[in-house]
């Protein structure tokens, strides 16, 4: 019963959010409202038993994602409105609506085959993170590392790319070659 | 009433056409950034709900590394945006016709 009520307010609040969005022109309210969307579907997590994916989209979404949107929204103008396509409405909508009911068949027809086996089954007695990093660290051992790879190549991606000066070392130069950095710095500002 | 497996991909559902709807109306790139993270969560919903009623932790595996993807993602393509920012001082989809796209 419990659960029906919860699952019902948090899938109308989550759709409302992401609904929001979606549609608004502020692009700080699709900030927020982004974020605010992020916390309500980890609630799903935790009506699912998935606690550590729960903690999990919380930390990473509503913390490092959006920080990092919100700190990379200070580059950008944003306060002034966001001008929209002025494409047919009636095929965005078709469109989107035929591939999400492809993405649900593409889903669902494993299932109603009915020879789906658990291949990694829940284990009793033992909480939602340890089965978790029993799975991930025996099964699951070579795409987890692959993956830390890959957070590690985008970090160094999003480094380069938004850093500035990345030519000039400030700790590898000697004071001198600092200074003169500093001259030219002032020369140009003059200028 | 109880809730079910259904349940839960109908919601992905609709989470993920409301995402696609972003995907093909908006023009700023930032706010196009934000339905691909919509997309992402829906697909997040699915796996969970699956990995819950098969009693499969599969699902949730998957989930990690999708969330570690959007992570990367989003790290590399705020950096691209804002050189692209730096240039040319907008990040509207339409002015980007430097490879007749």
């Amino acid at each position: 019963m419990f659960e029906a009520i919860a699952f019902y307010l948090f899938a109308f609040l989550t759709i409302a959010m992401f609904y929001i969005t979606v549609t608004t022109k502020q692009a700080l309210y699709a900030l927020t409202a982004l974020a605010a969307g992020m916390i309500f579907i980890s609630a799903f997590f935790f009506i699912l038993g998935a606690d550590f994916l729960g903690a999990i989209q919380i930390i990473v979404y509503t913390g490092a994602v959006m920080a990092l949107y919100a700190f990379g929204m200070m580059f950008f103008d944003t306060t002034r409105d966001v001008k929209e396509k002025q494409g047919n409405k009636f095929i965005i909508v078709g469109l989107s609506t035929l591939a999400a009911i492809l993405i649900v068949v593409i889903v669902a027809a494993p299932m109603l085959s009915e020879n789906v086996i658990a291949l990694y089954p829940v284990v009793e007695g033992v909480g939602n993170t340890q089965e978790v990093g029993l799975v991930l660290f025996t099964k699951y051992l070579i795409p987890f590392e692959v993956a830390a790879v890959m957070l590690l190549v985008a970090m160094i991606a999003g480094i380069v790319l938004a850093g500035k000066k990345m030519d000039l070392s400030l700790t590898m130069m000697s004071g001198a070659e600092i200074e003169e950095a500093n001259e030219q710095k002032n020369k140009k500002v003059l200028s | 009433m109880e809730i079910g497996l259904n349940h839960y991909l109908i919601l992905s559902t609709i989470l993920f056409a409301i995402g696609l709807v972003g995907v093909m109306r908006r023009k700023n790139l930032l706010l196009l950034f934000f339905a691909t993270e919509i997309l992402l969560n829906s697909v997040n919903i699915a796996f969970a709900a699956i990995s819950h009623y098969y009693g499969d932790l599969t699902g949730q595996m998957f989930a990690f590394f999708v969330i570690a993807i959007a992570a990367s993602e989003v790290a590399v393509g705020l950096g691209l945006l804002i050189v692209w920012f730096k240039r040319h001082g907008n990040i509207d989809l339409d002015s980007m016709t430097s490879m007749r796209g």
